[in-house]
């Protein structure tokens, strides 16, 4: 397997398997450390400050397009809106929003289960209700989870 | 085996021998990686990227300039990338990442090591394949998305083709390393 190496390829493995290396910790200098600090610092600091967009905070009811109310994302409730065809059962919940029952005979939007991320919609299209989450940013409003 | 003696002679200095040998150590590792399966596309480990910090700190920056856009070009042609979106993300990484160790060279190297250089090279390969990916590819801000996972993978991956620079860099070169190879057929 070795002999098909390419020659420098070979030569560096045969320099990296040889004995008599200095332990690994000597190969970093002070300024390394600093800069692999730095670094860790700067990619966790991204994670909060990239992925902070997503979080929803109120989910927004319409009926035929027409806004019904928008219920804040951190208390607990249940609300009921009447649409085309019966009543839509919207649950809210800490953090999340879903369609707890619908009279529509599909019952997609029920089955879309739990809506977390802002822009996410649920449409009860036989009842002409939709149930939308907002979040703060106002970034990325152009999208939702239809033309994702 | 008989071969029609070639008209044709180009000059090949014990420079081009020289890079001729560290490419082809480079696309032997891109090949090697290209069987590696990936959670992400774009999260590799990069291991080519050791042979151009080795030649980088060994013989400059215009060496290692040339091994790796070699690699790049000759690596997608073997793996059958060539002029395929991956060619021009990783070309537009290394080109990134070129341009910072042209500048990373000329850290002082009593405190920065290769480590560093590592590093900061490979944090410039996912920025040049992002910016590309962005400006092309996937023309929304959706694509930074990916940016903390791909700085994640550039900062770990990095450090440890540096570390491995490094302990190919403190042995002494080899004094074969320039010389022409003797048995090559046919030239």
């Amino acid at each position: 397997m070795k002999d098909r190496f390419p020659d420098g390829l070979r030569e560096l493995l045969e320099q990296a398997t040889a004995a008599g290396h200095p332990p690994w910790r000597t190969l970093l200098l002070p300024g390394d450390w600093l800069l692999l600090l730095a670094a860790s610092v700067l990619v966790a600091a991204s994670y909060p400050l990239l992925w902070r967009g997503g979080v929803a905070d109120r989910a927004i009811v319409k009926r035929d397009g027409q806004l019904v109310t928008e219920l804040a994302l951190n208390v607990a409730r249940k609300y009921e809106v009447t649409g085309a065809i019966g009543t839509t059962v919207i649950e809210v919940q800490p953090g999340r929003a879903r369609v707890l029952s619908a009279p529509g005979p599909r019952q997609y939007c029920v089955q879309q289960g739990w809506l977390t991320r802002a822009n996410a919609v649920a449409i009860c299209a036989p009842n002409h209700v939709t149930l939308q989450l907002a979040g703060r940013g106002g970034r990325n409003n152009a999208y939702d989870t239809l033309n994702y | 085996m008989p071969m029609t003696p070639s008209t044709i002679e180009l000059p090949v200095t014990a420079d081009d021998y020289r890079i001729a040998r560290y490419a082809a150590a480079a696309i032997a590792l891109t090949v090697a990686e290209a069987a590696l399966p990936s959670p992400l596309p774009g999260i590799k480990p990069g291991l080519a990227n050791i042979i151009v910090l080795v030649v980088l700190v060994r013989y400059g920056w215009r060496d290692a300039a040339w091994v790796s856009l070699l690699r790049v070009v000759a690596g997608s042609l073997v793996i059958g990338q060539f002029l395929a979106p991956g060619f021009f993300l990783a070309l537009a990484g290394a080109l990134c990442s070129l341009g910072v160790l042209a500048l990373a060279q000329h850290l002082p190297s009593r405190l920065f090591g290769p480590v560093s250089i590592s590093v900061l090279a490979a944090f410039a390969h996912i920025g040049g394949q992002l910016a590309l990916a962005r400006a092309w590819l996937v023309p929304h801000d959706g694509v930074f998305y990916l940016l903390p996972l791909f700085a994640t993978a550039a900062l770990f991956f990095g450090a440890i083709n540096g570390l491995v620079a490094a302990r190919l860099l403190a042995i002494p070169v080899a004094t074969t390393a320039a010389a022409p190879p003797t048995t090559e057929a046919g030239s």
